[in-house]
């Protein structure tokens, strides 16, 4: 069955997607939360006709500006890319996961692009009122803009609302309402713009730290840290509680990849959570079994953080390779051969349809039977690597675990600088402790990598599937030459490489020039 | 509620309405790219030129989100579509994508101190944008009408048979007229658009001048298209699905559905009118009428190869894979849902409406983008 598919196309391809989503989360973040870092600003500066305050707003507002036009440059791409590289999954899926992509055009995208003009162009020309309004909506588009495409990007990962319609050979949208709230959507959007509010103050942090330890703008800079303090704690709060809740949906639904998080080989009852760990070798002719080097387990709270009870099984990637009977664990060789099933059902159905309307009704019957969908159905995906290496259905266990852990103990530190922050900038005591503000100048930039790491997690262990179960990603790419693949990936490269320099540059300068008489 | 009593046949046909305003609407507000090709010749001093690129700095954002939104539409509306054409012609849509990835970044790094590229790199991607953005777009939409070399397999799978990936539209004449009729025609609602939002005599001089030329070139190309649409066989399918060529099929269509051609014609009708009251009358008001006559016009366009049992992404090395409303869309469910989300479409307009209104009340004029109170100048 492989070798039907030309791996160096699956590879490139996956590598450009992984590329330009990369970049192009290095910006939408800070536009998640920097748009409402503005609004709240402009609320106070109306609130107090404080001209102080409009300076600040407007400073942060240039910010806000720059990253925002990369944003879209970057963006524009990924739209497109389902087209152009996934195009067999665009075909398969396009009648669920094309609908948020359209309703965030239509309700998110236009909301954002026409009070942004507002917001930058309308100081002297609409009255006070209508300018907050628009700094708020700004915020409010770009906010639903990240709720439809989490959506998308969450059935993917737990794919619901729909069934598979035998002759179309597709997915059809069942329950509208099952896609957009679904659990996972709901955790992955939640958590996702949470921390984009809080990598939003932590960039407001590491800028006005910059300022008070080069004695300027004094004034300015203060009033900025504890706004975005307050605003970073609340964030960060909400993001580990969300987290959370996201841990228990990928224990549900993607087994593989919470082990593969953990880097649990072995199941066990009372599993306990790794808080610090360093992976060895892959052991030979154990696919997946990469013992530790080194860790400091937390006993029992693996088990915790999957259902929040200390005793719960989890299963290690051992069970769910080689199956595990005894806690209802099929095998991967068990799950390909029912998808295999599943896929010669299909190939028979269409073979029938034109010639054999008796069979074909048996066979139609199939697929509207919910047992035969949920015992044979469920696994189609698996069909593709019957009487394959079972190791071709893991997703890279230490990429997966050391991104996951990274993240949760930048979180961790995060919490920790919002809370010394608000104490020390509400006591009015920060000047006075270099350290801390270098600590949060240099805490901006991992703000960055924490929110990297997070997808690499969610999209690296989820890997071999585009769609969780239903679709590898090599069923999924375009008809096209590796070649055509490496080509745009290296034009993507280099374009985007020279974008970011340019944005940073102009952004650097921006804050070197600062908030002018913003400050004393 | 929308029951049962609405066909699947009539969420398809106002899904691909729906679309067709989005095409429109996106080729009208092309007047920016349009007005782009002029950045570097139509201002004399250095004011001059920040008038013009400011006049269409406010507005590209409209023109891209209009962009990214057609293409969810139709994925969500007509995904195999979706999948053929950009899975196919790869190499079209990436060049039409690259000339977009680098407009975004233009305007709001130009003039910013410490850009890297420098203030003139900056200018020519807003050149590059505007001159090849309108031309693919326009020929690519040409090849709904003549064509393009891909099969289906029996999974619906795009194979496309040329290799140079959709960049082979080129070869045909009639693909590069209507991508040269509407580069022309976005550059006449630019040199428009710039005579009404610009309070300047010099500017407003000059792109007078130059609109006589421009208008001349996009009718011939215009005229043109025209004439090879109501000569030319086009593509039609029966009541089973099955694609044939019907003579005269597009000139048929528009007989056979006389609200296009009303359509069509009072779209011609109006960008002509637009253009000789700024030509002869000094009127400045000339985008209004062309600008909703190019809307009407692209509009009937698109009905016009999308209705009547018209197959609108047809192939010519396989006619049977070519895809029609019928073939291409999304289930009933879907449309369905997709419909209800439409209905918010007449609240986005307004309210469209209404910011641009608050902040066009005054024209851009010297002191404007000069003056120290005003800070997001491009
Ligand atoms: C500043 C960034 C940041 C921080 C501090 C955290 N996260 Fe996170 N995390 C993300 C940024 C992020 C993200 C980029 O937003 C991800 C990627 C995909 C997604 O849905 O959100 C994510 C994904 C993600 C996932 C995977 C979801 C999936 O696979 O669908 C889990 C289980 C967690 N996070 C859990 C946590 C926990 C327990 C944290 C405790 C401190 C935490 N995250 C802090
Ligand atoms: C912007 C934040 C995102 C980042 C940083 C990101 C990151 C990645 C990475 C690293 C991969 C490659 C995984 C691998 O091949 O090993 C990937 C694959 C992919 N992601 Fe994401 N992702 C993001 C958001 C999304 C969203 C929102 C969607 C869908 C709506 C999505 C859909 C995909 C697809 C289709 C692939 C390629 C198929 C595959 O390899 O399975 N991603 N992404
Ligand atoms: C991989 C799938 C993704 C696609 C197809 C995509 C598509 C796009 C497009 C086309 C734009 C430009 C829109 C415009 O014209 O204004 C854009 C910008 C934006 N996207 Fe994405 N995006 C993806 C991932 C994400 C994710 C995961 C989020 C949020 C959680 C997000 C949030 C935003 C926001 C807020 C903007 C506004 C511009 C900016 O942030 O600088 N996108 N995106």
């Amino acid at each position: 069955m492989l070798q039907n598919f030309d791996m160096s196309l699956v590879d490139w391809s996956r590598g450009q997607f992984a590329l330009t989503a990369l970049y192009h989360w290095l910006f939408v973040p800070l536009t998640l939360g920097l748009s409402f870092i503005v609004a709240i600003m402009e609320t106070i500066y109306v609130k107090t006709g404080d001209e102080a305050w409009k300076k600040i707003t407007k400073f942060w507002m240039t910010i806000f500006g720059i990253n925002f036009a990369i944003g879209v440059a970057t963006g524009i791409i990924l739209e497109f890319e389902f087209g152009t590289n996934w195009s067999k999954y665009s075909w398969f899926v396009g009648d669920i996961f094309g609908a948020p992509l359209a309703i965030e055009g239509i309700l998110a995208f236009f909301m954002e692009s026409t009070f942004i003009a507002v917001m930058f162009f309308g100081w002297e020309k609409v009255s006070k009122k209508f300018h907050l309004a628009a700094s708020w909506l700004t915020a409010i588009g770009s906010n639903l803009s990240a709720l439809w495409i989490l959506i998308a990007n969450a059935w993917m990962q737990n794919p619901v609302g729909m069934h598979f319609n035998p002759d179309t050979a597709r997915n059809e949208m069942l329950d509208f309402g099952a896609v957009a709230l679904s659990p996972t959507a709901i955790n992955k959007f939640l958590h996702t713009v949470t921390e984009a509010y809080v990598l939003a103050a932590l960039v407001v942090l590491g800028i006005s730290a910059w300022y008070l330890l080069k004695g300027r703008d004094v004034l300015f800079a203060k009033r900025s840290i504890v706004v975005g303090s307050v605003f970073g704690l609340i964030g960060i709060l909400m993001t580990i509680y969300t987290g959370d809740g996201s841990a228990q949906q990928v224990f549900k639904t993607q087994p593989v990849k919470f082990a593969a998080m953990e880097n649990l080989y072995e199941g066990q009852a009372q599993a306990p959570l790794i808080a610090f760990g360093i992976t060895a070798k892959e052991v030979e002719g154990e696919p997946g079994h990469h013992p530790f080097a080194f860790k400091i387990p937390l006993p029992g709270m693996l088990s915790f953080l999957a259902t929040h009870d200390f005793n719960a099984y989890v299963p290690g990637l051992k069970d769910l390779i080689y199956g595990n009977p005894e806690h209802g664990i099929l095998s991967f060789q068990e799950k390909a051969d029912r998808g295999a099933v599943a896929q010669e059902a299909l190939r028979q159905l269409k073979e029938a349809r034109d010639n054999d309307p008796e069979k074909y009704k048996e066979l139609r019957a199939k697929f509207d039977d919910p047992s035969w969908l949920k015992e044979y159905f469920a696994y189609f995906g698996y069909g593709y690597y019957k009487g394959e290496d079972p190791a071709l259905l893991i997703p890279n266990i230490s990429m997966t675990f050391y991104s996951f852990h990274l993240m949760v103990i930048l979180g961790f530190w995060f919490l920790l600088v919002f809370v010394l922050a608000l104490i020390w900038g509400v006591k009015d005591k920060l000047a006075g402790k270099r350290w801390f503000l270098w600590l949060m100048v240099w805490t901006a930039p991992l703000a960055y990598l924490a929110t990297e790491l997070g997808w690499i997690t969610a999209e690296v262990g989820r890997q071999p599937w585009i769609i969780q179960d239903l679709m590898p990603n090599m069923a999924a790419v375009s008809n096209i030459s590796a070649t055509t693949v490496q080509v745009t990936f290296w034009l993507f490269t280099l374009t985007f490489t020279i974008l970011a320099i340019a944005e940073l540059k102009i952004m650097f300068k921006q804050i070197k020039l600062g908030p002018k008489d913003g400050g004393q | 509620m929308i029951t049962a009593a609405v066909s699947y046949s009539f969420l398809q046909h106002y899904w691909w309405l729906l679309g067709s305003v989005l095409a429109s609407l996106l080729v009208f507000l092309m007047f920016v790219q349009g007005g782009q090709t002029f950045i570097l010749t139509l201002g004399r001093s250095d004011a001059e030129k920040t008038m013009v690129v400011n006049a269409l700095g406010r507005k590209w954002e409209f023109t891209f989100t209009t962009l990214v939104t057609f293409g969810g539409a139709l994925f969500a509306s007509f995904p195999l579509f979706y999948a053929t054409s950009f899975g196919g012609a790869y190499w079209v849509w990436m060049a039409i994508l690259f000339s977009f990835i680098i407009q975004a970044v233009a305007y709001e790094f130009r003039k910013k101190p410490d850009n890297f590229l420098g203030t003139k790199t900056y200018d020519v991607f807003l050149l590059v944008n505007g001159l090849l953005g309108p031309l693919l777009i326009g020929t690519a939409v040409a090849t709904f009408f003549t064509g393009s070399p891909f099969k289906l397999d029996e999974m619906n799978h795009v194979i496309w048979l040329s290799p140079w990936r959709g960049l082979e539209a080129v070869a045909n004449p009639v693909n590069v007229v209507l991508g040269l009729a509407v580069l022309f025609l976005t550059r006449v609602l630019g040199l428009l658009y710039l005579i009404n939002t610009i309070e300047h005599q010099g500017i407003y001089e000059r792109a007078r001048k130059k609109l006589m030329t421009n208008a001349v070139i996009f009718l011939v190309f215009f005229l043109i298209f025209v004439g090879w649409l109501v000569m030319t066989d086009g593509y039609a399918y029966d009541d089973s699905g099955r694609v044939f060529m019907e003579p005269h099929k597009y000139l048929h269509n528009l007989l056979q559905m006389p609200v296009v051609l009303v359509i069509l014609l009072a779209g011609v009708v109006l960008v002509l009118w637009g253009l000789f009251i700024s030509l002869f009358k000094d009127s400045k008001m000339g985008i209004w009428h062309s600008g909703i006559g190019t809307i009407l016009t692209v509009l009937a366009l698109f009905l016009t190869v999308g209705y009547n049992h018209t197959a609108f992404y047809p192939s010519y090395v396989d006619l049977q894979s070519s895809l029609t409303i019928e073939n291409a869309s999304s289930s009933y469910f879907t449309l369905k849902v997709m419909s209800y989300v439409s209905i918010m479409i007449p609240f986005v307009f307004a309210y469209i409406w209404y910011a641009w209104k608050s902040i066009n009340v005054k024209k851009i004029t010297e002191e404007e983008v000069t003056s120290a109170t005003e800070t997001h100048i491009y």
